[in-house]
């Protein structure tokens, strides 16, 4: 495969910039934000500028990691984040190999083991995986010696998300430090909920979850007893979006799966839009350089209105570019520690 | 004398009996004929219990052994020796076979195949319903007939509150127990192991507490309204104990047992193994379970349970499986521990912890499962040593600690969450029908006079 946005060029010209040289990366998966420390993600975020800058160039492709081989293992459709990391990887000189799992060997009976083996086998270092069920990622860490990434597990994590979150909220509003982050919708069933708990309150953000009781986690629930040590982290629950809303930072919708009113856990969608929808009414009530921000794909008019979702308080699209580059700095991270 | 066998110099202990002495157990032509000091000095053949714990053989009224249909993951030849490597010497084997035993056939094939490969003696649970479907009554009376000891479609609750009631009614004409996996289907809805901060933290969908409790109370409405004895299996939440307390103290005819990792495991087990796992999560297969682990406060309520006599018995709740059933997804994995041989350990943990005194411990491991049951019906003296009681037999040292090592359990199901943890009680010998059926490595039976 030629490379044809390289070629030409020497290594010198396509060489990353200097910030990109750091000193320790000892972390061989990424499979939550759980284990991260404050230092550990501003690594992340000093890496991911640095890589934005590459691809703000005219030709956003560098050879860092040429003879790299990163496997992207996906068991649940996604565009997004998939192309996210594919990009990430070629834009850093890997190699790609893409297994959609509906076309692999998943429907002739592999295990997910056995599929992780296959792709660590012809070569893979890097093992990108999405997948329904949470803690899939877990049990491939613990069979495979490539470093595993957590692409989206079940409702459990989704820590490249969080990352690009925490990087996109530092880019506009400076240190996450006792910064409002109200995140509202369907908690429950929310792997980018859960990473960002952990990443917000990491990087000493106040997180706050809003939502219907019926899509808030027990736990979290209004009247819980406490926290255990090793729970996630204690955050502030609100069931009143009007009022968690107030004098937010930053207000990030969920994406609210249409099959949640039809399993009986919401009376319909037009009172969830009554009660919790992000729009400019609700938004007065929040900071007047409020970021409104969501993972994506948006239900447009559901969780958020159309003015909003396109309006100038939002960073949505700024979300998905950031990813590339959060995604970039990460791969790099990796295979750099390895 | 011909054909005896003599346990010399052990801590005889039978609750059931209300026995605990220093002397010898002396069996006879498979019974016991004798215990006391130095009743067996003319035995043929001699074990030596010096220093060692000697009680009845265990009896273990809830197992799975998985024979016909599931033989990769277990065949009445390995599980009864992993039973007898466990200590116990009776079994009672739940009827979610392929085919289930919902049928005299049935019936009738697990006594004959424990016959020829058993170690110890298998009871056969048959079915509620017919192929455990919750439509309709299986033939309750055949299955009497044929050596059923109770009926139960364990694994799948009995969902239909007109059918419960009718199998708890139509059992009395067989003064059978009707006993049932107490959960409500609708209230679980496909989780995966309890509801609660480790659920939460690991975005595993939850099983409430509610899902159990909410069974137990309908079903004990129905014990009541029949008059019907109902046994529930494997209770593992506060409420649930405190449900069945109601219904003993104003007469309902319910009887419970627990299982060993309910009374010594809580949920946080699904997220830590004992073994360091990447990302410090485990999502630990081995730890999934129906009902799921519980947090402390269930867990010491079960223990509360069975030391005020709420909980008659300590049943395994044996779940073999094969290793490609747990090594797959947490939301893929079977629900099951395989637990003959750390059932004894385990709940001596609780005796070290100074939680349970020994005796109400070996209560519940012997003379209470086989009351819970009316098993006395079907072998008399069960669970006791009583002279002319069977000559089921355990020695176990309880201060022996070993290390649990699946790879070498005599079951085919290596699935526990235990592995590689210390444990304190160790079986030496098991005994059956005057038989040793395992001997630990290094003890011998020598010849008397």
């Amino acid at each position: 495969m030629v490379d044809q946005s390289t070629r030409g060029k020497t290594a010198e010209e396509v060489r990353p910039p200097e910030s990109v040289e750091l000193p320790s990366w000892e972390r061989r998966h990424v499979l939550d934000l759980d284990d991260f420390s404050r230092p550990e993600v501003e690594q992340v975020i000093e890496t991911a500028d640095a890589m934005k800058e590459v691809l703000g160039r005219e030709i956003r492709r560098v050879p860092t990691l040429r003879g790299t081989i990163v496997a992207t293992l996906f068991y649940e459709t996604s565009t997004r984040t998939r192309s996210s990391f594919e990009l990430a990887a070629k834009a850093l000189g890997a190699d790609v190999v893409t297994v959609a799992a509906a076309a692999s060997s998943v429907q002739k009976g592999e295990s997910l083991v056995d599929s992780a083996r296959t792709l660590q086998a012809i070569g893979a270092n890097i093992l990108v995986m999405r997948h329904r069920q949470s803690g899939a990622p877990y049990l491939v860490a613990g069979h495979v010696d490539m470093s595993v990434v957590n692409a989206g597990d079940g409702w459990h994590a989704h820590p490249t998300q969080a990352l690009l979150d925490a990087y996109t909220i530092q880019h506009h509003l400076g240190d996450l430090r006792g910064k409002k982050v109200v995140i509202v919708g369907d908690i429950l069933h929310s792997r980018v909920a859960r990473s960002n708990i952990w990443g917000l309150t990491t990087m000493g953000a106040q997180a706050v979850l809003c939502g219907p009781p019926t899509l808030l986690p027990w736990g979290l629930r209004p009247g819980y007893r406490g926290n255990e040590d090793r729970a996630l982290p204690p955050v502030e629950v609100d069931t009143n979006f009007d009022r968690a809303i107030e004098g937010a930072d930053v207000v990030m919708a969920l994406r609210l799966q249409l099959e949640r009113q039809q399993a009986g856990l919401l009376p319909s969608l037009r009172e969830y839009v009554q009660l919790y929808q992000v729009n400019e009414e609700r938004l007065t009530r929040a900071k007047p350089n409020v970021l409104v921000m969501h993972p994506g794909p948006i239900n447009e008019g559901l969780e958020i209105s159309p003015e909003v979702a396109h309006g100038a308080r939002s960073v949505i699209e700024e979300q998905v570019t950031n990813g590339v580059a959060v995604r970039m700095a990460l791969l790099y991270l990796l295979a750099k520690g390895r | 004398m011909n054909d005896s066998l003599g346990i010399r110099g052990g801590r005889i202990l039978d609750p059931g009996c209300g026995v605990d002495l220093v002397g010898d157990v002396l069996i006879r032509e498979g019974r016991v004929a004798a215990i006391g000091p130095d009743v067996a000095t003319e035995a043929e053949h001699i074990v030596d219990a010096s220093g060692l714990i000697v009680c009845p053989g265990l009896v273990d009224i809830h197992c799975h052994l998985r024979e016909p249909g599931f033989e990769h993951k277990e065949t009445m030849e390995t599980g009864t020796r992993a039973a007898a490597r466990g200590g116990f010497t009776t079994v009672c084997s739940m009827a979610n076979t392929e085919p289930a035993i919902d049928s005299r056939a049935g019936v009738e094939y697990i006594l004959r195949t424990a016959a020829a490969q058993g170690a110890v003696r298998v009871l056969p649970i048959g079915c509620i319903s017919r192929g455990r479907q919750g439509k309709e009554l299986a033939e309750m009376g055949d299955l009497a007939g044929a050596g059923a000891v109770g009926f139960s479609d364990d694994g799948s609750p009995v969902a239909d509150a007109a059918l419960m009631r009718h199998a708890l009614e139509y059992s009395t004409a067989f003064g059978l127990p009707v006993i049932e996996h107490c959960e409500d289907l609708s209230v679980s809805h496909e989780g995966v192991m309890h509801e609660g901060w480790v659920s939460n933290r690991l975005g595993l969908r939850g099983i409430p507490a509610a899902a159990e409790e909410a069974a137990i109370a309908r079903n004990i409405g129905l014990a009541e309204l029949t008059g019907a004895h109902l046994h529930v299996a494997h209770v593992s939440t506060r409420e649930s104990v405190e449900l069945i307390r109601r219904a003993k103290a104003r007469g309902v005819q319910v009887t419970a047992e627990v299982a060993p990792h309910h009374l010594a495991l809580t949920d946080e087990a699904v997220m830590l193994a004992a073994t360091e796992s990447p990302g410090g999560l485990a999502y630990d297969t081995n730890a999934k379970v129906n009902p799921p682990l519980r947090p402390r406060p269930d867990v010491d309520a079960c223990i509360e349970g069975l030391a005020d006599g709420t909980i008659d018995a300590i049943a395994t709740d044996h779940a073999p499986h094969a290793i490609e059933d747990k090594l797959c997804e947490f939301d893929f994995a079977a629900f099951g521990i395989s637990g003959f041989e750390t059932a004894l350990a385990l709940c001596l943990s609780l005796v070290h912890e100074g939680k349970l005194d020994l005796s109400t411990v070996i209560y519940k491991l012997t003379a209470g499962p086989v009351r819970a049951l009316g098993l006395e019906r079907f072998v008399p003296g069960l669970g006791s040593l009583a002279e002319g009681a069977p000559g089921d037999v355990l020695v176990f040292d309880p201060e022996a600690e070993w290390v649990v090592e699946p790879e070498r359990f005599v079951s085919k199901g290596k699935n526990t969450p235990l592995a590689g943890r210390t444990l304190k009680g160790r079986v030496v010998a098991t005994v059956c029908g005057g038989r040793a059926v395992f001997m630990e490595e290094g003890v011998a039976v020598s010849h008397g006079r």
